[in-house]
């Protein structure tokens, strides 16, 4: 068994509006920082998998991601993958 | 109706649970059963209510984890028998989730976490859970949410909008809602998911009764 960590990265998709973003994006320019065009907020979920070879893993994250850690009608997700 | 029985779901933080219970049997003499989320045997309800709360503390998105409890596994076939289901704000969450109802509810437009009472617009009467004797078309309910912003795509909201799946529109859209959407039915018309309260509409001493004639809906077959 080969043991990977994968870095998920669940995004709000571009149609759907940030509230939490936009409020974010405000208070950075309240700070003082200049320059921001956009700011929007998302998910990292961190998992620790084991599984015979990077295509099994991949098959379980890829049903982890589209049936759980995203809602695919307002969210889109991608993922890093590093054997350890 | 003697015999007829309405689950009411019981999550991990759900909170409307009694108030829904309260609005059946106190109001309108509707025996009710309190179905935990574990169970899978929904033999001796005929209609079920998902009620509203913060389902398992709304962890990763509201409702995404109670979709996968063994109840609403199991709610597949109670639905597909015609028997019909109300998800009320959580419970609505819910029904978005498991994808027996179309769209995601996300967080509302202002930030806020609105708790206010509302004028909604009866638009659809498929499933008949808005048809009250009088025929009045706009209905006032409490809203609690902060997550009640109901979102869609372009083709699903023309869908809701061709085969008459909007059952409530706000009047004064409170949280950015796609076409002000506060309520939809399924296609077959008995599952039900709105933002609004029913449940706390159902007596004039706590402020109205435009709840009461959904809620009495349950038992319509």
């Amino acid at each position: 068994m080969d043991q990977f960590a994968v870095k998920v990265f669940v995004r709000l998709r571009p149609s759907v509006l940030d509230p939490a973003g936009e409020a974010t994006k405000s208070a950075s320019i309240k700070l003082g920082a200049e320059g921001i065009k956009s700011l929007r907020i998302g998910k990292m979920i961190e998992v620790k998998i084991e599984g015979n070879g990077e295509n099994e893993v991949r098959e379980k994250i890829d049903l982890l991601c589209d049936r759980l850690f995203a809602n695919t009608v307002i969210e889109d997700y991608e993922y890093s993958l590093e054997k350890l | 109706m003697d015999n007829f029985s309405v689950g009411v779901v019981i999550f991990p933080g759900s909170n409307c649970d009694r108030d829904v219970s309260w609005a059946l049997e106190g109001c309108l003499d509707i025996r009710t059963k309190y179905l935990w989320h574990e169970s899978s045997d929904l033999s001796d309800v005929d209609a079920i209510v998902l009620p509203g709360g913060f389902s398992y503390g709304d962890y990763l998105r509201c409702g995404a984890i109670a979709r996968f409890s063994p109840l609403i596994n199991a709610l597949d076939e109670f639905v597909k028998s015609g028997k019909r289901v109300l998800g009320i704000c959580n419970g609505f969450q819910i029904l978005t989730e498991a994808g027996f109802l179309p769209g995601a509810l996300v967080a509302n437009k202002n930030l806020n976490f609105i708790c206010d009472d509302v004028e909604l617009d009866i638009v659809s009467s498929k499933g008949g859970w808005f048809n009250n004797g009088d025929e009045k078309q706009t209905i006032k309910l409490p809203i609690a949410h902060g997550e009640g912003r109901y979102h869609c795509d372009s083709d699903t909201l023309k869908k809701l909008v061709d085969n008459e799946l909007i059952a409530l529109r706000y009047k004064n859209n409170p949280n950015g809602s796609s076409f002000d959407i506060a309520g939809i039915t399924n296609e077959k018309g008995n599952v039900l998911g709105l933002m609004p309260h029913p449940e706390r509409a159902c007596d004039e001493t706590i402020g109205g009764t435009d709840g009461l004639f959904t809620l009495k809906s349950l038992i319509l077959k």
